[in-house]
């Protein structure tokens, strides 16, 4: 079975200073109907590996060396016409912040309308049926197709950015930290949510957190970043059950768990320049 | 009662909005509706719930950086609301707060020696020598060095300017510390530190903390009791175990359930 994603190899450093490797040989796999989180710390790279696979770098920022297999494409060799036919059409992004993704100015429905319009090439009564049937899909009365970004709630807001993403009934999906702005219980929803939809698209959903619950509740895959580069990568129940890399079990020891039975131990990097050299 | 240092009863706060379409009507919001908590000296209170739940308006009124619509705040038996503002300041020594966002809450233009000692200087503590001790010390028992004095807090880490906060307000040695969401801004590593630091810094100097969060995975490592709160009211109050095995309130029973990763069993890898 071949890979829907394949990174290999990638590896990003600002224009100016190319031997600062932010991102540092990066290879992963993703198969259809599967979700691999990639987990890490601020500054471990994870937003800019996904950034980097989407063709989305700020012109700051260099791809200097490494592959991108998309359904068996080098996107590498695409123009940005090309990936921008790519973006949102095959594979759907979600960011963090639903306000600032969203326009204040144009109501929910007409932006889930554009991306229809602009991809499919919809009009009509058959776009206003595709709006409907997607309200529905993420669970937003019809009603609120009306409604301006800031009349929903944060929740809903993000739901509406899961709307658009698979709009196009993309093949992967990216999320970088969709939940991280929310409420607790609308965060549940949200990622229940999003698991339902991977599995009945059979999409591949490449999925960004710096929360290990997070990556416990939704994960099949799991890529642990660390300073630019991936540390360990596994099965979830591998990587959160018998961790190998120093880092790896440094990071899970800062989790405060639920039972409050785990004494809290934070890095000792000290320790950890050691055993990881 | 004397091992109350802090508590509240029947606090209520109403803020008016704006709504409709042109801000024309007003919808009245209650923040705090009839909440009453009480603070155990030397141990833990944390008051927990999503936002807009009126946790952090909470600590305001309680600290009376607000007004309050009606209800008292007792701190070491008195009424703040009846104190002159003279005596409101020099209570407010005993109850310091750290906040979250520790970009935000340091001043830009000030050296971190300047802003740690900011509060002996207001309350007229010691002579400029003996202050600047204070402000060494405090610092280095944070975790950053006397050199830290000279600089600005944009030259320091996320982390470092918690502990930076910290310092701050430990500096008049309270008695109760308002901790509002101190680590909700901080990646989970430099969380664990400032949390170990907090305790610690509990045990040495005998504090009392108020501590705000919507993250329960936190509360159950710092806190002694806690309330539950939901559109400005307490829903559940109990000890912590208590609370985390057998709570009584829907409410309280979904927010546990929505925890990431609950049904995971922890592991413990050393």
């Amino acid at each position: 079975m071949s890979a829907l994603l394949q990174v290999e190899g990638l590896t990003v450093a600002p224009a100016a200073q190319p031997q600062r490797l932010l991102v540092n040989n990066v290879s992963l796999t993703l198969q259809a109907g599967r979700t691999t989180c990639i987990v890490g710390e601020s500054g471990s790279g994870k937003s800019l590996t996904a950034l980097s696979i989407m063709g989305l770098l700020p012109p700051s920022l260099q791809r200097r060396s490494g592959r991108v297999v998309f359904q068996g494409n080098d996107l590498a060799g695409y123009s940005n016409t090309q990936m921008q036919d790519v973006r949102g059409k095959r594979i759907g992004m979600i960011f963090q912040e639903p306000m600032t993704s969203l326009n204040p100015v144009l109501t929910v429905g007409y932006q889930i309308g554009e991306t229809l319009a602009f991809h499919l090439g919809l009009s009509g009564r058959v776009l206003q049926a595709r709006i409907a049937a997607l309200l529905e899909q993420v669970g937003i009365p019809l009603e609120r197709a009306g409604s301006y970004p800031d009349e929903l709630s944060g929740g809903q807001r993000q739901r509406v950015m899961i709307a658009m993403a698979i709009a196009c009934e993309p093949a992967m999906l990216i999320a970088d930290e969709p939940t991280t702005a929310l409420d607790v219980t609308v965060q549940a929803q949200i990622l229940a949510l999003l698991d339902e939809l991977k599995s009945r698209m059979n999409m591949g959903m490449l999925f960004i957190t710096h929360d290990f619950g997070v990556v416990a509740d939704i994960a099949d895959e799991v890529a642990v970043m660390f300073r630019g580069e991936i540390v360990e990568m596994g099965a979830v129940d591998k990587v959160l059950g018998s961790p190998q890399h120093p880092y790896t079990r440094a990071l899970l020891d800062c989790v405060p768990d639920v039972e409050g039975k785990k004494p809290l131990k934070p890095i000792d990097y000290a320790w950890l320049n050691g055993a990881a050299a | 009662m004397s091992d109350i240092i802090l508590s509240a009863q029947n606090l209520t706060k109403t803020y008016k909005q704006r709504s409709g379409r042109f801000g024309f009507g007003t919808t009245l919001i209650k923040a705090l509706d009839d909440v009453s908590i009480s603070v155990k000296q030397g141990a833990t209170l944390a008051v927990v719930g999503e936002s807009g739940s009126g946790k952090s308006t909470l600590a305001r009124c309680l600290l009376q950086l607000q007004p309050l619509d009606a209800g008292q705040v007792q701190f070491e038996g008195r009424n703040l609301a009846a104190l002159s503002g003279a005596e409101l300041r020099a209570a407010r020594r005993h109850m310091q707060m750290v906040f979250q966002d520790p970009f935000a809450s340091l001043n830009p233009r000030m050296k971190v020696g300047e802003i740690v000692g900011e509060g002996l200087l207001i309350h007229k503590l010691g002579n400029a020598a003996e202050r600047r001790d204070k402000v060494a010390a405090i610092l280095q028992r944070v975790g950053l060095s006397v050199d830290d004095m000279q600089k600005y807090p944009h030259q320091f880490s996320g982390g470092q300017r918690q502990r930076i906060g910290i310092a701050r307000a430990l500096v008049l040695e309270p008695k109760l510390v308002v901790c509002d969401e101190p680590v909700s801004a901080l990646d989970v590593s430099i969380q664990a530190q400032i949390l170990l630091l907090l305790k610690e810094l509990q045990q040495e100097m005998g504090l009392s903390y108020l501590f705000i969060s919507h993250d329960l995975r936190v509360v159950r490592h710092v806190a002694d009791e806690i309330v539950v709160m939901h559109r400005g009211r307490v829903v559940e109050h109990g000890g912590v175990a208590q609370i985390y095995s057998n709570p009584q309130q829907d409410y309280t029973r979904n927010l546990l359930n929505s925890i990431p990763g609950r049904h995971r069993p922890a592991v413990v890898t050393t």
